[in-house]
């Protein structure tokens, strides 16, 4: 079944022949994946699907891959939880949570796009990857390159503190620091990834990881029996996952897989101190100003987004929002969802519950709708972000009475 | 010759002036603007440029001296 078309411009529609290429030779517009969908019309059915493995390769008919799964063999199918008690601290009535935080083999969403990538430089045949990366990119590329026997350089700002790459150091790939501003060391890894034969897995393999975030979004509307959610909030920073997710839920529309319209609105969560994409929301502009990200959610600390502006395309013509979290809030809703529904996210699940809680106050979100929360990454990944928010609260001697003492006060003080 | 595909973002106060026009003549480099969103106060400009690595270097220089963003034609890689 030759199920891909190729690659085709979104800006122009040029189309292309399914290579390693990710700009357009004539404007410069990004390259997106085409597919046949004609030839998967019947072929694609909930039966086939329910068949396939406990995996986000269930849905390897829609993603582009051609021969066997290389790498990552067991990532996503992660969870879809009613989260009644967040549901009820929220005054909403259906909150579901879908927990990438769990996603195998490294905690966050980025396995899908990247278990895609890897499994595509192989098929290329490629034996080098690599990425730019200061936490759960760089997390995935190296894990997923050691269990393909690929070759991998991590590219990091040389002032990242060292805890943040042992993550990344464990699975053995080169890593690079390098000396210079954020936008030389940026400059840099486009040139190299233009210069070297590597499979660098969001520039020049960009259309075909991205497509792997498209699994988050069929997952969604399977585990909901085949339906689609009135809200799904995304967190963004580069802008893809949003406009995958929403891809993918018109394509199981296209392909006969879900009853009805899709009316689901895409709302946008970004931090407060690197929200670009929410700002051009907000303002109704579809012009993106680049920032300078201050914000502790460093995994939506994207100034210039790649895909601000299908984000903000997306949000719009699903009739969706966006807002912005403080960093203060942030932490408030990793709390909150830790405490009503015993989910440990970083701080990008903090963007975006928190984001959630004020389209529901401001009444964007109507408390009677379905609310699917994206919660796409691990919190025990980087504690630091709570250090100075959490203590134990009962230090005590090693007796009976001190313990029996300080239980006293505790309930005292709760009363 | 180096060629390098960037993406430039003007602020409002340089939208009036004719940049693009002094890196040609002032540094001889070969440019070919294959996109464009000039508005009132804001635009940016997606193009190849061509010269000697040091030419462009120096080019460079000089627009993020002036206060234009220089950024790869992908943008943000790192993630
Ligand atoms: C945990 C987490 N959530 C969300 C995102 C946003 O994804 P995108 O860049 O596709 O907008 C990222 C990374 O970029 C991330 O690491
Ligand atoms: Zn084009």
């Amino acid at each position: 079944m030759a199920k891909l078309k190729g690659l085709k411009c979104r800006e122009c529609g040029r189309q292309y022949p399914a290579t390693p290429v990710h700009v357009c030779e004539f404007c410069f517009g990004p390259l997106e994946v085409d597919y046949q969908y004609e030839a998967l019309k019947g072929v694609v059915t909930r039966e086939s699907i329910a068949a396939g493995p406990p995996s986000m390769w269930r849905y390897k008919d829609l993603l582009p891959i051609e021969g066997e799964v290389a790498v990552g063999h067991h990532v996503g199918f992660t969870p879809l939880i009613r989260a009644q008690n967040l549901a009820e601290e929220l005054d909403c009535k259906e909150v579901w949570i879908k927990n990438d935080s769990v996603c195998h083999p490294t905690w966050s969403f980025k396995d899908r796009v990247v278990a895609v990538a890897v499994t595509k430089a192989r098929e290329f045949g490629f034996d080098t990857v690599a990425c730019a990366s200061t936490g759960n990119l760089a997390n995935s590329v190296a894990a997923h390159a050691a269990e393909g026997r690929l070759k991998s350089y991590i590219f990091i700002p040389a002032d990242l503190e060292q805890g943040k790459v042992l993550g990344t150091l464990v699975y053995n790939p080169t890593l690079v620091a390098v000396h210079g501003t954020y936008d030389e060391v940026n400059r840099l890894c486009s040139e190299i990834a233009d210069k070297y034969r590597w499979a660098f897995v969001n520039v020049n393999f960009r259309p075909y990881y991205s497509e792997g975030s498209k699994s988050f979004g069929y997952e969604i509307a399977e585990q909901l029996g085949w339906r689609t959610p009135q809200h799904i909030i995304v967190p963004c920073a580069g802008g893809s996952l949003i406009t995958k997710i929403w891809k993918a839920l018109k394509e199981l529309k296209t392909l006969g897989l879900i009853d009805g319209p899709v009316k689901t609105k895409m709302h946008a969560a970004q931090a407060l101190g690197c929200g670009p994409i929410v700002t051009m929301i907000k303002n109704d502009s579809d012009v993106l100003r680049p920032v300078r990200p201050n914000t502790i959610a460093k995994s939506l600390a994207i100034g210039n987004p790649a895909d601000g502006y299908y984000a903000y395309k997306v949000a719009k013509e699903s009739g969706g929002h966006g807002e912005h979290a403080t960093d203060e809030e942030i932490i408030e809703g990793m709390l909150l969802l830790a405490r009503t529904e015993g989910i440990f996210t970083e701080t990008a699940g903090g963007v975006t519950v928190a984001v959630t809680k004020k389209l529901i106050e401001t009444g964007v979100i109507p408390r009677g709708e379905s609310v699917v929360i994206s919660i796409t990454g691990n919190g025990l990944k980087t504690p630091d972000a709570l250090y100075e928010r959490l203590e134990a609260h009962v230090k005590i001697k090693p007796s009976l009475s001190a313990f029996d003492r300080a239980l006293a006060d505790l309930k005292n003080q709760a009363s | 010759m180096t060629r390098t595909r960037v993406r430039l973002t003007f602020p409002s106060n340089l939208i009036q002036e004719p940049i693009l026009y002094h890196l040609v003549k002032d540094f001889d480099i070969v440019i070919n603007i294959r996109r464009a969103d000039v508005k009132e106060d804001y635009g940016w400009v997606a193009l190849e440029m061509e010269a000697g690595e040091d030419t462009l270097a120096r080019g460079v220089k000089w627009l993020k001296d002036k206060g234009v963003q220089v950024d790869p034609i992908e943008r943000d890689v790192i993630a």
